[in-house]
Parts: C-alpha cells; structure tokens; sequence
C-alpha cells in the first residue's frame, strides 16, 4: 500500500512528466550524408530546411563541409557570412554572430562552414556540444556532411541522433550509401532520399528503379525526388525549391519535411509525363 | 549490317538489370569483406573438384551471391561439357566438336549435352 501511494504520488509524477517533457523539447539533430559526393546532399539540405522552416518550426543548419563551403550560396546567403563554424567552435565569436538568419524563410538560420580551414581543425567534442546547444534553441538541426567517411564526416555525425541518406539511382552511390549506413549503425536509424532518379530512364531499363534501390539497401524511404532542371534554375538563383508550393517535385520536399516532422504522408509518386510524338517534336524544336 | 539491325531491334537485357546485377555482388562482397581475389580462389577449387568427376566449361562458369533475409547464399553456375571415363589418354578418336581446350577433351560415348548444374 506504502509503495502503491509512492509510486502514485502526484508531486512526483508531476516531476517525471517535467523531465521528459523537456527531453521532448529538445530538438532533432539530424545528419544529412551520402558517402559518394555530387549526390544532393547540400541541396537536399536546403530544401529540408526550407520546407521544415516552411511548416513553422525552427531550425538550425550546419555546413559541415570545412573548406568547401557551398550551403549559403543555394541559399542566397553567400553575402551575409562573416562568421562561421570554427569561429564557434573556437569561441572567438558568440554562435548568435555566427548564426544567419534566412532571406526567405523565417525561423531558418545557417551556420556556414569555414572555406580557408580544414576539416581536421574541427573538434569532435566541440562539435558534439555545439550541436547539443542548438538543439535546446531549434525543433531541427540539420547537419550537412561532407563527402567520404573520413574525419569529416565522423564530426558530422558526431553530434547527429538521426540519419539521412541521399542516394541516386546509380551503382557507385548505392554502393557508397550501403557502406555509410554500415558505419552509421543503427543508432542513427538511417532513413533514405532517393535524388535525381529519371522516370523516363526507368521506364526503359536503363536505369536502378526506387523498388531497385530499396530492395538492396532496405532503408526507411523518405522520398523520392526527380531530376529536375528546375533544381538547377533555383540553384543558380540561390532560392531553394521548397520556397514553392506548386510542382511536383517541390511537393516531393515538402513531403519529406513532413514525414520528417512525423506525419504520414503517403508517398507522392513520380510521374512519368507521357509525351507524344508530336509534343516531343515540338518540344524539341523549342528547345 | 547484320549488327546494325541487332542493335535496332535490340533484345539485349537492359543495362538496369546489368547494374542491379553487379551492385547485388558487389554489396555481398563487401559484406562478407571477401576479396574478389578470394572469390576468384573459390571459384578455381570448386571448378577443380567438379573437374574430377566431370568436365566443365572453365569460360561459362557463373559464381555469385545472394541475399537470402539474413543469410548469403553462394550459387555457381557450372556448364557440363561431358563426363569424363576412366580411360588413358589415347590418340582421339573424332575431332572434337567445339575446339577449346583440346587436350584434356575426351570424347564420351553418348555423353549429355552440356546441361548447368547448379550448386548452393
């Protein structure tokens, strides 16, 4: 009876929903990474981040890739970097200098990486806290990795919960994707993106189908996003598709951010638009 | 010409199948960290043990992995060419039909037509 009333007390219970309630609160650092490099990983990054950003949650995103700094400029902010990571890390400025907050989207904020540093400057342990401190003030911390599984990608992911892997439809990526999520374990619980795949190319057997994909890697499958050249034309603009709500493949982003954030969404497909002969002759005089 | 059309109206499995082919044994590989140069091995001391009993087509032969669940399964493809007989090397009584490897081809009365075996 003693023990009974113990374990009812409604102080303590009250003390218990405390503490987990502010573990819940605690935001989600997720890694986003690849193995092979030129696969999506920076764009997938920031049209997540967008699309999370878009949905009203806050979120912090980390160029992890010392020396070869590309985030900012998919996100047009290349002109608003003057302090970045290894300033952090090396506490010779205040993370809320560093931070940038986003043109577009409110509650997005980037933490650019160091172009003129290497990646063996950065500290694991230092990282690891830095991505602890951000997700006391973020929903998601999305941390972009670099290319390979070096010491890179090690602090990358030191800091991470979760996994994200960008995988094209192509032997090498697979193979690469494969090896990362062997290294990551199953702590990370690696979900998988499948980018740039071609409908048309499926189609004709020339190229690995998402079933293709999923049935050697059986990875968790976020989405799939097409190779679009609209991708190129925002790249080039430095204004992530996911600023959009029309198309289908900005839908596809904002899908994943949802799945992401826990929702479930039924898995858009990606459509083969059919051309006849006659849009197809027409289409290629335009062009 | 005759490749031209080939290529026309071309039956040829589709490169997809080619890249889903190797990624399956390239993944199993690396799974199982065997070399290919161990794959290699294997491959040489099956065929030398099936080789005793029968004679197999060295070029044919087709050694890969498979994702069973949790397992690897090993599958060799090994074409028979004819069964050997213990007799001693004589002078041959017939040319052979296909002229590879003449010197260990002996001729099998009635022997069966190359047929695969498959071995797991």
């Amino acid at each position: 009876m003693h023990l009974l009333s113990a374990n009812n007390d409604p102080a303590e219970e009250k003390a218990r929903r405390a503490t987990t309630g502010e573990i819940t609160k605690l935001g989600r650092a997720i890694v986003v990474t690849s193995g092979k490099g030129g696969v999506g990983k920076t764009t997938t990054t920031a049209n997540l981040g967008t699309a999370l950003a878009q949905r009203g949650a806050r979120v912090a995103l980390i160029d992890a890739d010392i020396g070869l700094r590309n985030l900012d400029i998919l996100l047009g902010l290349e002109n608003r970097v003057t302090h970045h990571l290894l300033d952090v890390l090396d506490e010779s400025v205040t993370l809320d200098d560093a931070l940038v907050p986003d043109k577009h989207s409110e509650n997005l904020y980037l933490l650019a990486a160091a172009q003129s540093r290497e990646k063996e400057d950065v500290d694991t342990e230092k990282m690891c806290a830095l991505v602890a401190t951000l997700r006391e003030r973020f929903d998601y911390v999305l941390i972009d990795s670099p290319a390979g599984i070096e010491r890179g990608f090690k602090n990358a992911v030191a800091g991470a919960q979760e996994a994200i892997v960008v995988c094209t439809p192509e032997v090498s990526a697979v193979r690469d994707v494969d090896r990362v999520v062997g290294l990551l374990g199953n702590r990370f619980r690696p979900q998988l993106i499948i980018n740039r795949l071609r409908p048309q190319l499926v189609q004709k057997g020339k190229m690995l189908s998402v079933e293709d994909v999923d049935a050697i890697l059986r990875l968790p499958l976020l989405g799939v996003i097409a190779d679009e050249p609209q991708i190129i034309v925002t790249t080039n603009r430095g204004e992530p598709l996911a600023l959009r709500r029309d198309g289908a493949t900005a839908n596809a982003y904002h899908a994943i951010a949802a799945r992401v954030a826990g929702e479930n969404v039924a898995m858009p497909t990606v459509e083969l638009k059919k051309q006849n002969f006659l849009e197809r002759l027409l289409r290629g005089g335009r062009a | 010409m005759i490749e031209f059309l080939r290529r026309f109206f071309s039956t040829a499995p589709p490169s997809a199948s080619a890249a889903k082919e190797r990624l399956r044994f390239v993944l199993m590989t690396d799974h199982l960290a065997l070399s290919p140069e161990i794959v290699e091995a294997m491959k040489r001391d099956l065929v030398d043990v099936i080789s005793r009993h029968v004679e197999v087509d060295r070029e044919k032969i087709e050694v890969t992995f498979e994702r069973q669940d949790r397992a690897v399964a090993l599958l060799a493809n090994i074409p028979i060419l004819s069964v050997h007989r213990p007799q001693p090397p004589g002078p041959p009584a017939a040319p052979p039909t296909r002229p590879r490897r003449k010197r260990s081809r002996r001729r099998a009365s009635g022997a069966p037509p190359a047929e695969p075996a498959a071995a797991t």
